[in-house]
């Protein structure tokens, strides 16, 4: 492949995700509020399409056309700068998750991933961490105590959640030798899962995701009832959709995260796709199906955890942060280090 | 004194939280599947209990006369002042009749007190919930919209026997 093959395969596979990414959002906003609904015992938006299924673009419609009030106290820069951030970081993430093997296409190999990097998962955090501006930007420039509160917040949780995440990271990238998706994925083959050979790191990474993405029982920074809406108060139209937009892409992103790293990415445990003699396009398709299967359920999973734990108090949200998830973390490469002792993993 | 042991103090299970957390997830789980309150609104519609207040109605006889007697008690006990009446003569037995019975359904709070002091059960509150107006004059209920057939109130009237 020259240059321009690798510009153009590359440009298709960011325009395919990105619309992906998109529509998942939506839907992933109408599933928030129809799983929501069912938790109440409610029947939850209903009207729009068959069973509100075209709910996500009416209230895209909405936002839209709604007025664009920037507060007259506001650095109007970064008030605007904030929301693009909170975007940038949330889609661009997206480009090192795999999702599925090669593909063979009219005479090429293409890595069903944007960018097949080296160092894809130090990518990821270096990305993720600069969400933090996102927030803190929204917050600080807002210029309401409410905003500025949650915005101070935000930055607190993410750094303390950020330490025991790269931790658990680590026993991931002991055991795979490599920072590449590509190879983590592999490591893990059919049913080597880093969930079940490291689960206290399993465990602090999912709950440092539930941090790092601001869902409940870690929404601090838009507590409600005391800080009305936290970092975005102050946003209203298209740059409130925005960080809207970004909380339910960062969900995917996790999820995507969790897959990769802890569930054996696209493989399906025990069935080894490669002997029944598929065609590769239909092996590829089942691997595809495979990893969205995964993504599907743990997104269903940070809704249904949303909706049936209360929030967490601050000092909680540190105690748990510092006393508990960074020490479990440490553990798990020191059971992970042993296992590579003993078993010459 | 015996120190009490604090009720807060979890036990260390409840402490690594995670068996709580899983309780807490199957019981959201569990009234995912329970059948749903919600109605349908504009399709299925609440039918109240005989108990509710709906909007206050006047009983018309069976011969088509209205029971009331235009004696006014309604509109002086109002505590919104949405009731005015103008009383006039009649050949019939009652001898009084409303010329004019309005009630303000912009005013009414819905208290059912003209319901209590009548003397005639004359008016009583219906389950009748869907009110809306696009202007002032027509929140003005007269006695066309406002007579409504005995045989249609009759567990309104039940109930007030009961316990009024
Ligand atoms: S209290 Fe009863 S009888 Fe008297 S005016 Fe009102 S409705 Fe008629
Ligand atoms: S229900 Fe109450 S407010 Fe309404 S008309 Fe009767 S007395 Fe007046």
């Amino acid at each position: 492949m020259n240059v321009w093959e690798i510009i153009g395969f590359t440009l298709v596979k960011i325009v395919i995700i990105l619309h992906v990414m998109l529509l998942t959002v939506s839907y992933l906003v109408y599933f928030e509020r129809r799983i929501s609904a069912w938790v109440q015992n409610r029947l939850g938006p209903n009207r729009v399409g068959w069973e509100g299924v075209l709910q996500p673009f009416a209230d895209v419609l909405k936002l839209l056309l709604k007025e664009d009030i920037v507060p007259y106290q506001a650095n109007k820069k970064i008030h605007t700068l904030a929301p693009i951030i909170a975007l940038f970081v949330a889609f661009t993430t997206y480009a090192v998750i795999p999702i599925g093997p090669a593909i063979e296409l009219f005479g090429y190999t293409i890595p069903l991933v944007v960018a097949d990097v080296n160092m894809g998962i130090l990518y990821v955090l270096a990305l993720t961490s600069l969400g933090v501006y996102a927030i803190t930007f929204a917050g600080w420039s807002s210029g309401s105590k409410y905003s500025l509160l949650g915005g101070i917040r935000s930055s607190a949780q993410m750094i303390s959640y950020e330490i025991s995440m790269g931790f658990s990271i680590g026993g991931v990238i002991l055991l795979a030798e490599s920072l590449r998706p590509l190879a983590i994925v592999d490591s893990q083959g059919q049913w080597f899962w880093n969930a079940w050979i490291q689960p206290i790191g399993f465990i602090t990474f999912v709950v440092s995701a539930f941090a790092e993405t601001n869902r409940l029982p870690f929404d601090l920074p838009e507590a409600e009832p005391e800080l009305v809406g936290g970092f975005h108060t102050e946003y209203s139209s298209m740059k409130f959709a925005g960080f809207f937009l970004a909380e339910y892409a960062n969900m995917i992103i996790a999820s995507g995260l969790i897959v990769t790293l802890y569930l054996g990415g696209y493989y399906i445990p025990f069935i080894n796709i490669g002997t029944f003699g598929l065609p590769n396009w239909a092996e590829v398709l089942i691997y595809v199906g495979a990893f969205s299967f995964k993504i599907v359920a743990l997104l269903f999973f940070f809704i249904w955890v949303r909706w049936s734990l209360p929030r967490f108090r601050y000092d909680q949200l540190m105690n748990l942060g510092w006393k508990v998830m960074f020490p479990l973390s440490l553990v798990n490469i020191i059971w992970v280090a042993v296992l590579i002792m003993l078993f010459n993993l | 004194m015996a120190v009490k042991k604090r009720k807060k103090d979890l036990t260390f299970l409840e402490k690594i939280y995670i068996p709580e957390i899983v309780k807490g997830l199957s019981l959201t789980l569990k009234s995912m599947l329970k059948p749903k309150f919600t109605l349908k609104y504009p399709e299925e519609k609440f039918i109240p209990p005989a108990s509710y207040r709906g909007r206050p109605v006047l009983v018309q006889e069976e011969n088509g006369q209205e029971r009331c007697v235009a004696c006014g008690l309604c509109s002086r006990v109002c505590p919104s002042l949405a009731i005015e009446v103008l009383a006039s003569e009649t050949e019939a037995e009652k001898e009084r009749y409303p010329v004019k019975f309005e009630i303000n359904m912009i005013r009414c709070i819905f208290c059912g007190l003209c319901e209590e002091v009548c003397p005639e059960e004359a008016i009583v509150m219906s389950k009748d919930y869907e009110m809306a107006f696009t202007n002032r004059e027509e929140a003005i209920y007269g006695k066309d919209k406002l007579l409504v057939p005995v045989s249609q109130l009759q567990d309104r009237i039940e109930f007030l026997r009961q316990y009024k």
